[in-house]
């Protein structure tokens, strides 16, 4: 069995080429090899991820999904969160989340989850009420307020769910439909991967879950196939190209190949993703959040989580026969 | 320099000067008077400010009380054919009937058939000969449904109008939901208790003759209201200001056939109050128009044509079966025909819209010079080639934004720096395949012309999967997450025309002018 890396020609190149590369052509790294070993990987921080969101007995739903009332404001001194809470405290408002957000101690996330008989427009009256009567008028600003009632959440929920499902199905169909039945399965599977892992992520770091945070995570969905069908493209060529070598050999090669592009193009999306998350401000921190972590395991899960499925399918199907 | 190339580059030439056409009226304020185009990208509420309302329309309680007011009606009619019910009553939204006499029920179903077109006969295998249990049909229920949103959203329209707010937006949303968004009110406690207010009804005399004067100076004890003529035009109407009577003395209306010369009628019925009222007003005023004023906007002027002193009356006029459902709605019920809910409420500062605005166009600063940088020294040529189509890309999106009205929201901003990262990506797979095929030996052309060539596929197939997890997003989203997958669906279609067809054009502008030995990727 020969494999001869295309980084040396045998005709000598009339032109020699110098580029700029992170991964030189030629680099051979066994992934397909280390596929067991990552499969733990895998596994330990979707396990990690699913018992934080045990153990904080769910994510945290911001109002979207809970429904009740959220607070945002801007104090013009820093102001500690304890004198937020006592100066909420008593009344109709029993459990006051107050939540420091954006640099410095001014801009605060008060929110009461879940809605009184009184309405949820009295909760909000009275956080407003608190505040003034503890700090005086004119030394914050109120920079939102929002109401949701529980009916709406509910409905959120479900669609939310049905919208990432959706998307699974659908994505995974198409690579069905434009590649192999395989590719379809192992992209889903990745994809289902990274979900888990990104909501494990949102749960360590306490990140609100809400509207826009789901948005992100179909957003991670579509980057993760978009990843996924990058390599399963030059897999699918290398496969006509190379029809007497194992698939694993043929794997490995297409990662290798298609390995500084993934790098490169990830890199750039993390790049943006990270000025988002660090100066994008706290009305779109979860949904950068996401979106940071969801593409870095979007594309870790193309090399290590959709290739070893379609190869694990493919020896299932030669010992069938 | 080959003719297509030339076709291609003044077509590129073209998007871009279109572009800054679009773009210019949002950042110069104002654009110069001559300037083609003058709208502004939409800021959306987040960005902006102002307050977003939610509100759900109780549309099983507008069926409820359809089924009630048939109800009502088929007692009557019983009476009159002097046909006896031992039992009428409603249980959830079945009506069951148990006539006293079990002779007369051949002629229950004629009733039926002939007054109760919507009602049905529900099967009920063990019920007795003269018991009967109807409801409301399916084709009729869809209506009553579909009429209670729509009204709901007329109201709202309404009262939204008179509280003069700038660009309101007042929208369905899925079969029982209204969305009413309001820029740039902070407090809208005013708003919401114009919307959720019962309705006032009111009939008031048109002003007449030389003393009611004109529209712009109307007469003494007259004034202008507005109401939609019958081709949904703005109309004004000078008033009398006095209130003749309000619609608490009305107890029912409804639509009947009329007959055939004047088309459909709406009847209604009034209080013994009312009744004596009406009857004064209507002896005095023969030959007048009498105005029903509805939140001060006028519904209705119809002509007194006789005295109406029995408590009933009739109102005709050329309108179809909906209108006169509508006028007879209003007659009912003053306003909303079912309860409305406010689900949702959302009010964001003008400071944090600013601050929003601010912050993402740092991180879009940002993002932008890090992956340009990156580019160029990466690839060098084919890297500044590429941010060129990059930034070609950024203009196209935004002037789409303003080309096409779309809302721009913090996530859309977002999307923006989103595409700017993933843009790339389609000139990284070309030119990633171009040192390839260079490696591989080829001359720079047959390079460039392989890697395009490869590299299409795996293009266009992952940037399907990313437009459908978009297209999706827009099903799943409401405003500001949608404004955020129309960002990606669009950038998506941005980047595939600068980034591939963009870049392409000036390789072979390049290539076709001189043959070359390197080329800088």
């Amino acid at each position: 069995m020969a494999m001869r890396s295309t980084g040396q020609p045998e005709k000598a190149a009339p032109v020699q080429h110098h580029f700029f590369e992170i991964i030189p052509p030629g680099t051979n790294i066994d992934f397909v090899g280390m596929r067991f070993r990552m499969l733990i990987v895998s596994w330990t921080l979707i396990a990690i991820g699913l018992v934080s969101i045990y153990l904080h007995g769910g994510l945290n739903y911001g109002i979207d999904f809970a429904g009740g009332t959220m607070v945002h404001v801007k104090f013009a001194q820093s102001t500690p969160v304890a004198d937020i809470r006592g100066a909420l405290s008593g009344g109709e408002l029993r459990e006051v989340v107050v939540q420091n957000v954006g640099q410095g101690e001014t801009e605060f996330q008060i929110r009461v989850v879940g809605s009184p008989q009184s309405g949820s427009a009295a909760v909000a009256d009275s956080i407003k009420a608190g505040l003034k009567a503890r700090f005086g008028e004119g030394t914050y600003e109120v920079l939102r307020v929002e109401t949701v009632g529980p009916k709406v959440g509910k409905n959120l929920w479900r669609d939310a769910t049905l919208a990432v499902l959706a998307a699974t199905l659908v994505m995974g169909a198409y690579i069905a439909l434009r590649f192999e039945l395989r590719f379809g399965i192992g992209a889903a599977v990745a994809l289902v991967h990274d979900v888990l892992i990104t909501l494990g992520a949102l749960s360590i770091a306490n990140m609100e879950f809400d509207l826009t945070t789901v948005a992100g995570l179909l957003t991670v969905v579509g980057y993760s196939v978009h990843d996924t069908v990058i390599v399963s493209d030059r897999i699918r060529e290398n496969m006509r190209k190379m029809r007497r070598e194992t698939l694993a050999t043929v794997m490995n090669l297409s990662i290798n190949e298609t390995l500084s592009r993934t790098l490169i193009t990830s890199g750039t999306a993390v790049l943006v993703t990270a000025a988002l998350f660090l100066l994008g401000g706290p009305v779109i921190h979860s949904f950068a959040f996401t979106l940071l972590v969801g593409f870095i395991v979007g594309t870790y899960s193309s090399i290590y989580v959709a290739s070893p499925i379609v190869l694990y399918l493919e020896k299932r199907q030669v010992k069938r026969r | 320099m080959s003719r297509s190339v030339s076709y291609r580059l003044l077509l590129f030439a073209a998007i871009t000067v279109a572009a800054v056409v679009f773009l210019l009226p949002t950042f110069v304020r104002p654009a110069p008077s001559w300037w083609p185009w003058h709208q502004p990208v939409r800021l959306g509420l987040d960005l902006q400010g102002g307050t977003h309302l939610l509100y759900g329309v109780d549309i099983d309680q507008a069926v409820d009380t359809t089924l009630d007011r048939q109800m009502q009606d088929l007692e009557r009619e019983l009476r009159d054919a002097q046909i006896g019910a031992s039992t009428l009553e409603r249980d959830g939204q079945v009506i069951h009937l148990r006539l006293a006499n079990v002779d007369k029920r051949s002629q229950v179903l004629d009733v039926l058939k002939d007054r109760f077109p919507g009602l049905v006969m529900v099967a009920t295998p063990d019920a007795a000969p003269g018991e009967m249990s109807l409801t409301l049909e399916p084709r009729e229920i869809q209506r009553v449904r579909d009429n209670v949103q729509e009204q709901a959203l007329k109201i709202i329209r309404n009262r939204i109008d008179q509280f003069g707010v700038a660009e309101p937006t007042v929208q369905a949303q899925g079969s029982d939901e209204i969305v009413v968004q309001l820029p740039g009110i902070q407090d809208p406690e005013r708003a919401k208790e114009l919307i959720g207010r019962t309705a006032l009804l009111e009939f008031k005399l048109l002003g007449e003759g030389p003393q009611a004067g004109t529209v712009e100076h109307p007469g003494q004890g007259v004034q202008v209201l507005y109401g939609r003529s019958e081709t949904g035009r703005r109309q004004a109407y000078l008033v009398e200001r006095r209130t003749l009577m309000t619609g608490d003395v009305l107890t029912d209306a409804s639509v009947s056939p009329g007959s055939a010369t004047e088309g459909m009628a709406v009847e209604f019925v009034l209080d013994a109050r009312g009744a004596k009222q009406f009857g004064q007003v209507t002896t005095a005023s023969v030959g007048r128009r009498l105005a029903i004023v509805l939140d001060g906007m006028v519904e209705s002027a119809p002509t007194i044509r006789e005295p109406i002193t029995g408590g009933r009356g009739q109102i005709t006029g050329r309108f179809d079966f909906k209108e006169a459902q509508d006028l007879a709605n209003v007659l009912r019920n003053g306003a909303l025909p079912a309860p409305l809910k406010l689900l949702e409420e959302r009010t964001v500062g003008p400071s944090l819209g600013k601050d929003s605005i601010r912050k993402g166009m740092l991180s879009f600063a940002v993002g932008t010079v890090l992956v340009i940088a990156f580019m160029l020294v990466y690839y060098r040529g084919g890297g500044a080639i590429a941010d060129g189509a990059l930034v070609l890309n950024v203009l196209i999106l935004a002037g789409a934004f303003a080309a096409f009205g779309f809302t721009l929201s913090l996530p859309g901003i977002a999307g923006i720096v989103l595409t700017v990262g993933m843009a790339v990506d389609a000139n990284v797979l070309i030119l990633e395949r171009i040192r390839e095929e260079l490696r591989l030996g080829k001359t720079p052309r047959a390079a460039i012309e392989a890697g395009y060539e490869r590299a299409w596929y795996a293009i266009r197939d992952s940037n399907v999967t990313t437009f459908c997890s978009g297209l999706i997003l827009f099903q799943f989203g409401t405003g500001p997450v949608r404004g955020f997958a129309v960002t990606l669906c669009m950038g998506i279609l941005t980047s595939l025309i600068t980034g591939v067809f963009g870049t392409r054009v000036v390789y072979d502008a390049v290539v076709s002018r001189r043959r070359l030995s390197t080329v800088s990727v």
